[in-house]
């Protein structure tokens, strides 16, 4: 029986890695076999991580994590959760390589998933024009002309990331505004191959086979709009990745999993939750790696109180 | 057990005129999710060797060939049986979605 297992490999798992391996409690962490490393894997420049003062890649970052929690004594499974009974003292973790495990604690730090827009042929089309990844793709769009669709950092990032190949990024937003941080906006307001369209939502994937353009909607005058396309670029945000929990712990109305106050304790006792899957607000590295910390902490208190 | 490296050369011979099916790793060394999805493969091809071969081309040196098949999103992962694309497998999966997405080709 493990004392704590580790659900998660973003900045929030790979801290309660650090912090239980360091109180000795030999944490067993489950990454995912295709996703160890989280959200930051799929990034570049990481320029807000304190400590960094001239900025370092993402999944350097992250490898830099994992050999910390690894340096503690924290074991790193690349397996992925398939189902979780956390209901009574001895918690089950199932995993897809077919391993079963049992603890006394568990931490959730399984993070959010991209959200899609909703719309016909879009799983069809990802992977044919669509893509989810600016990092892994912008590469076959050289000289091409592209759109972003969001308003966030990540869409920041993405369409200033994508002028390096493109010849063109339109950037797509539903709103007459961005929410993005003010230096990731301006970067991307101030590029001479991205242009703005506001207030406008996607209606509409044109193509067979292979995207060729979008229907566009403006939302304030109506006015319908067809924009050819070589590729598309979805960052509309994510949306935490509940699943394995839904039916076990209290959700809040936007579903993310409960947590008491600042702690990081859910509705189920040696259950405990970290990082972008209780963060509807700031999701952040730095943001979740502190929330790693806490549900390290939480989990250990709990531990001693068994004893 | 390493896949074998393809390029526009010997595409023909390894993939094309292949008897076994052969899956194609569209793949590039800036690609974090083809990282993760490089030794997956590599277990199924030392798994399955006897029915199936599985190689890699580096689109970063073989940009005409991933543009001739349409790659736009990487990891790609496409079959080709008698010379014949017949399955595309788009980004990194676990190895169960990924045999199981092999089925047809494995069992």
């Amino acid at each position: 029986m493990h004392e704590v297992i580790i659900i998660g490999s973003g900045p929030a798992g790979y801290t309660a890695g650090i912090y239980t391996g360091r109180a000795g409690l030999n944490p067993l962490l489950i990454a995912s076999s295709v996703e160890a490393g989280g959200e930051l894997m799929k990034t570049t420049e990481v320029e807000n991580y304190p400590g960094f003062p001239t900025g370092l890649q993402g999944p350097e970052l992250m490898d830099a994590f994992r050999a910390q929690a690894e340096r503690f004594g924290t074991e790193v499974l690349l397996d992925d959760v398939i189902e979780v009974d956390l209901k009574g003292p001895v918690k089950i973790v199932k995993t897809g390589g077919g391993k079963t495990f049992e603890a006394k604690t568990v931490i959730l730090a399984t993070g959010a998933a991209y959200r899609e827009l909703g719309l016909p042929r879009e799983k069809e089309l990802s992977g044919y024009g669509i893509s989810w990844c600016a990092t892994c793709d912008g590469f076959f769009f050289r000289e091409k002309t592209i759109a972003v669709i969001g308003g966030g950092d990540s869409a920041m990032e993405e369409a200033t990331f994508l002028t390096r190949f493109a010849s063109k990024v339109y950037l797509i937003h539903r709103r007459d505004s961005f929410k993005a941080s003010k230096i990731m906006q301006e970067r991307a307001l101030n590029n001479p191959k991205i242009e703005v369209i506001w207030n406008t939502e996607v209606s509409e994937l044109l193509g067979e086979g292979k995207l060729t353009g979008i229907k566009t909607n403006n939302l304030v005058d109506g006015t319908q709009n067809t924009l050819e396309l070589d590729g598309l670029f979805i960052a509309i945000g994510n949306d935490p990745r509940v699943w394995l929990v839904e039916n076990q712990l209290t959700l809040t109305p936007e579903k993310f999993i409960q947590v008491d106050g600042r702690s990081s304790k859910t509705s189920l006792p040696g259950v405990f939750a970290a990082g972008d899957v209780i963060d509807p607000t700031y999701r952040q590295a730095i943001t979740a790696a502190g929330s790693g910390c806490v549900a390290a902490l939480d989990a250990e208190h709990y531990l001693s109180n068994l004893k | 057990m390493a896949a074998k490296n393809v390029t526009t050369a010997t595409f023909q011979a390894e993939v094309l005129s292949s008897a076994k099916p052969v899956l194609v790793d569209f793949w590039a060394e800036w690609c974090g999710p083809c990282r993760m999805v490089s030794p997956i493969l590599d277990e199924i091809a030392g798994e399955h060797a006897d029915k199936i071969t599985i190689v890699k081309v580096n689109v970063d040196e073989e940009p005409a060939l991933a543009q001739q098949y349409g790659i736009t999103s990487i990891p790609a992962m496409q079959v080709f049986q008698g010379g014949e694309l017949v399955k595309s497998i788009i980004g990194a999966k676990p190895k169960p979605a990924i045999l199981a997405d092999l089925s047809s080709f494995i069992n």
